[in-house]
């Protein structure tokens, strides 16, 4: 089952408890594939049209009268259009919205440059106590969308809408703002976010361990608020970062890092991400070469990174 | 509505000017005509119409309000002191540090606040969030918003206007502070909005046209919009920016005015 899919089901599984659980699509219903939920909740489900910035307006509305809306978007216009309604109407106001933006980065593909959003961590990072959460696969998405619902407070929701793939088995237990460790090494810690990099992150390892480099591959699926102290454990421990993103290095898990490190463990750390450039259409294996992301790519900078600090 | 109860609300709104001239100027600054010009609105609605609970402000059964353009807070403000919401003495507060009365209107911070407003164009989107939880809950209380003309340059105004109609939420009743005025000037100078009545008609509105100052006028507009079964209701209220405040009314720079004590006590003794 892919990514939509399963947030449609917990979706629905959610609705089916709780009466609050509403639903909010921008004319992209046949992207995240929610008809199921209209379909089981038409009175629950409000397409409002190409209209992002109503859209989370209203589910701020919705929140204020005691709803949980969940609002699905692109990632481009979840944070670039709506961001504005996103903080004032939802955060500032302290409501509960939940929103997702999809197709993060070299996802977005053939929609390519106009709908590739690189930035939205970096603008949805300085929003006060918001929290963020970009799950590596179905099963993690899975094991935080309840948390997501019943967090008291805004969440953005940062994946892709059709791929599959498996990180963790079924059922894995998830909690929000704790890192997972995927692999043990002593020599560099990886950290990873979201559906695209994690996986690159445990490939990496997998790269550098044929070189006798031995990589702790750690997945933040939640980046706001950071795991502090497991990232200042495995800093500590290796000695050496590396932060994965599919989004500029500027703002988001790798400023999240740096930022971390900095006040608490400083450490040598190497963003690798993508780095001052506009997003672009193409296939994700173009786009995530030309950027620099993929396992093969990224092994490129990490060598010389820790030989220069040997 | 009977000549008595038309006197008891004009006596009302006069003594909510007084108290937003008073709140402001002992202040030194702030949103005065945005103020004055929504007066008689917020006094149907308060001491006529919505049912509120100033011992319980957050009461589930109660009917909303969301002041889309929140600046105009302090009129409020006043209405909701008079009304028990919280001591009178909140009022010298306006924009203190650490006030409950900001400037912009924060559902978080003043109690019978029900959404927080103050980037203009959002608080209709809200209005709505709120009238669709009550449909889903079957409830009958209903959801009242105000926007400025101004305010209405937004295109979220226009999205929201759509998504009402669509919705045919017959539970929100807008009006329209039609003052004529916006920060840089005439509205027709700085972006004319022609005709708004006809605007939210062909959204699909039920849109009325009244005198904004005329408590009878207002009152018989609000009663044909509760009669609407299909539609959200639009009244299009034509208001005098700054209306009542001696110094301010109709003054094009009465936005958000520098005045002391000494002129608010000069504008409240005109009053009467």
């Amino acid at each position: 089952m892919g990514m939509r899919e399963t947030y449609t089901q917990e979706l629905i599984r959610l609705a089916e408890k709780d009466p609050r659980i509403c639903v909010l699509d921008a004319d992209l219903q046949v992207g995240h594939a929610t008809k199921p939920f209209q379909n089981r909740f038409p009175d629950r489900y409000f397409n409002v049209g190409v209209a992002e910035a109503n859209m989370v307006g209203i589910a701020a509305g919705l929140s204020a009268g005691g709803k949980i809306p969940f609002a699905e978007t692109f990632g481009c216009f979840a944070a670039r259009r709506a961001f504005d309604q996103f903080f004032l109407s939802g955060n500032y106001a302290r409501q509960h919205v939940k929103l997702l933006g999809s197709d993060p980065g070299v996802t977005a593909e053939y929609n390519g440059g106009t709908h590739m959003p690189l930035e939205d961590l970096a603008m949805m990072r300085v929003i006060p106590n918001l929290v963020i959460v970009s799950p590596a696969d179905p099963a993690a998405l899975k094991g935080l969308m309840e948390q997501i619902a019943y967090h008291p407070g805004c969440v953005y929701l940062r994946m892709p809408r059709k791929a599959e793939q498996t990180v963790y088995p079924d059922g894995t237990e998830f909690t929000l703002g704790k890192a997972k460790v995927l692999r043990e090494g002593k020599d560099v810690t990886l950290a990873a976010t979201g559906f695209v990099m994690v996986p690159q992150a445990l490939k990496t390892a997998e790269l550098l361990a044929a070189r006798g480099i031995e990589a702790s591959v750690l997945d933040f699926h939640t980046i706001k608020p950071l795991d502090h102290e497991l990232l200042a454990e495995y800093a500590r421990r290796t000695g050496r970062v590396v932060t994965m993103e599919n989004h500029q290095i500027i703002g988001g898990l790798g400023g999240a890092v740096a930022e971390s490190l900095g006040a608490h463990e400083p450490t040598p750390l190497l963003r690798l991400g993508v780095d001052e450039r506009f997003g672009q259409v193409g296939t994700i294996d173009f786009l995530m070469d030309d950027y620099g992301l993929t396992a093969e790519r990224m092994i490129e900078k990490i060598v010389p990174f820790l030989e220069k600090r040997r | 509505m009977d000549g008595a109860e038309k006197k008891r609300l004009e006596e009302k709104a006069k003594q909510i000017r007084k108290d937003t001239i008073e709140m402001i100027g002992r202040l030194g600054v702030g949103h005065i005509g945005g103020s004055m010009s929504l007066v008689e609105i917020l006094t149907l609605l308060y001491y006529r119409e919505m049912k509120v609970d100033p011992q319980n402000p957050r009461k589930e059964d109660r009917d909303k309000l969301v002041l889309s353009k929140g600046h105009a807070g302090p009129a409020l403000y006043a209405i909701l002191a008079d009304k028990g919401f919280f001591p009178r003495e909140w009022l010298l507060t306006l924009n203190a540090g650490g006030t409950r009365l900001p400037s912009h209107c924060d559902m978080n911070l003043t109690p019978g606040i029900d959404m927080t407003t103050g980037s203009l164009g959002q608080g209709l989107s809200a209005a709505i969030g709120l009238a669709l939880a009550n449909r889903i809950d079957n409830r009958e209380e209903r959801i009242f918003a105000v926007i400025g003309d101004g305010e209405s340059n937004e295109g979220q105004i226009w999205e929201a206007a759509m998504a009402a109609s669509h919705y045919k939420l017959n539970n929100l009743i807008a009006f329209t502070d039609a003052n004529k005025m916006q920060i840089d000037g005439y509205t027709s100078d700085v972006m004319d909005l022609l005709d708004l009545r006809a605007k939210w008609e062909s959204f699909g509105w039920f849109a009325q046209e009244v005198d904004g100052h005329d408590i009878g006028a207002l009152s018989q507009a609000l009663e044909r919009a509760k009669g609407e079964k299909e539609r959200p209701s639009m009244i299009v209220a034509h208001t005098i920016k700054g209306k009542g405040c001696s110094f301010a009314e109709g003054v094009l720079s009465n936005h958000n005015m520098v005045y002391d004590y000494d002129q608010a006590k000069e504008a409240m003794a005109a009053l009467g």
